[in-house]
């Protein structure tokens, strides 16, 4: 068989493993970037020693143990504490001001991971004051990492990097206040879990389940296609107050979605958007 | 064969080998080329002004999305992984590091090799480990043209040393040799598109 029937086929059935799911699990990769979801499913069918990809359909089906690897396959569970250091300067410098002066704020972080920018938005908080009157809803749509963000516990040789984010971020204190070492870990301090709810949520079949003056989804969008990346900024139009803050990752942009107007541009390089007045 | 897509991958010494190659591709050379760079995570878009400033290539870092469009250089943007999608536009990925590095040279070459191959020309040159010489392989395995830069005259040579190992690859050539063969192969086959036409 040439490569290109090799290649077709390997398409077909990739079509086929993500309609398997969805009917089965109720999870849908469909409208994923195609390359990421080739690239996964073929590590897969080489890391478990298969044939082919209709082996993990068949395996997806009758095994629901195996059908969680593959869920963390097919998530995006790489991030870091104040990925991306300017995103959060910017933030405490233009936009914390304006939340200051809400009596109470909510802030809604989609597709949060394990948790480490979540805990970087409640040391910023903190650090700023507003902490103790903010409500952090910290969404994805699986399970495992958020049962890693709930605990709030990382490997401590990430931490020489955290700390570098953390300093170019505009961080006030020494990092090291917000947690403590023990053996080969930090934990964080539990102060900053208190206004924070983990909570399963699905961006791809869930819908708006609150009221949020920030919307924070950052470095998820880059694997949807165009129509679920619609999909997904009108549940954040409809979620966020008028004036709210949609942040996005530094490759991610609203420009071209049909949400574009409704938003006036804070930081063009950090991805901040604020939501017009009387939409 | 007209060749659709051009992938590089570079590492230590890369941007001195990159200006050399890119400096010497003609003002209307028309094969879209995609790099990986490898290079620190928190490196602003020096490199795409530096580019853009000494070649007649329009330079850039690659948008999530983009379609690849001839005339234009993309970089993989510092921290991101680059893949090209089968409809030919460009997707980016903050996936797991792949050979220690983010971008990987290895995830591009992967990617391109479905989306392009035979028609693909894939180049490794000079650099500090073996990131790239599977994704080489892969695309010399499907038909697609391999080039690793002369490990002798690389400024880093495990990592051309390593592409030729794995590939198999018989093209080997100095970096003033890399321009010329490019330039060639895309007058040769526009002679003949024309011609067709």
């Amino acid at each position: 068989m040439n490569q290109e029937n090799i290649n077709e086929n390997i398409n077909i059935e990739i079509k086929l493993l993500l309609e398997a799911i969805f009917t089965k699990y109720g999870y849908d990769f469909r409208n994923y970037s195609k390359a990421h979801i080739k690239r996964r499913i073929l590590h897969r069918v080489s890391a478990s020693n298969l044939n082919s990809i209709s082996e993990i359909q068949h395996k997806v089906l009758y095994d629901k143990d195996f059908f969680e690897i593959i869920l963390r396959d097919l998530s995006i569970n790489v991030t870091e504490m104040f990925r991306d250091p300017s995103f959060y300067k910017h933030l405490r410098e233009e936009v914390v001001p304006i939340l200051k002066t809400y009596p109470y704020i909510k802030i809604w972080h989609a597709g949060c991971s394990t948790g480490e920018e979540v805990y970087s938005m409640a040391i910023l908080l903190k650090e700023e004051g507003i902490y103790d009157r903010t409500q952090i809803y910290a969404t994805d749509f699986n399970k495992l990492v958020l049962q890693a963000a709930k605990e709030g516990i990382y490997p401590i040789n990430k931490i020489k990097e955290f700390t570098y984010n953390y300093q170019k971020a505009g961080g006030v204190n020494s990092f090291s206040d917000h947690y403590t070492a023990k053996y080969d870990s930090v934990i964080l301090n539990k102060s900053l879990k208190k206004n924070i709810v983990f909570a399963e949520h699905n961006l791809v079949t869930d819908n708006v389940f609150a009221e949020v003056n920030v919307v924070i989804c950052r470095n998820v969008l880059i694997y949807f296609d165009k129509k679920l990346q619609n999909r997904v900024f009108n549940l954040f139009e409809e979620s966020l107050i008028q004036g709210g803050y949609l942040c996005l990752g530094s490759k991610e942009s609203l420009s071209f979605s049909n949400n574009f107007n409704k938003y006036t541009i804070i930081s063009d390089k950090e991805k901040i958007y604020k939501k017009k007045l009387g939409i | 064969m007209q060749y659709q897509a051009i992938v590089i991958g570079t590492s230590a010494g890369g941007l001195n080998a990159l200006k050399i190659v890119f400096s010497s591709l003609h003002e209307n050379f028309s094969i879209p080329i995609l790099v990986v760079q490898h290079i620190s995570s928190h490196s602003d878009n020096y490199i795409t002004k530096f580019f853009n400033n000494l070649c007649m290539l329009n330079v850039k870092e690659a948008d999530e999305k983009e379609k690849i469009e001839p005339g234009n250089i993309y970089f993989a943007p510092p921290n991101f992984h680059m893949m090209v999608e089968e409809d030919k536009s460009i997707s980016l990925s903050v996936d797991k590091k792949v050979n220690f590095s983010r971008p990987s040279i290895d995830v591009l070459f992967e990617t391109a090799v479905y989306a392009y191959c035979p028609a693909l020309i894939g180049i490794i040159l000079t650099g500090a480990n073996n990131d790239g010489a599977k994704g080489l392989k892969l695309i010399n395995d499907n038909g697609g043209l391999t080039i690793a830069q002369n490990p002798k005259t690389a400024e880093t040579r495990t990592m051309p040393q390593e592409a030729i190992n794995i590939s198999k690859t018989n093209n080997i050539l100095d970096l003033e040799e890399i321009g010329k063969f490019l330039n060639k192969i895309d007058k040769d086959q526009k002679k003949i598109l024309k011609n067709l036409n």
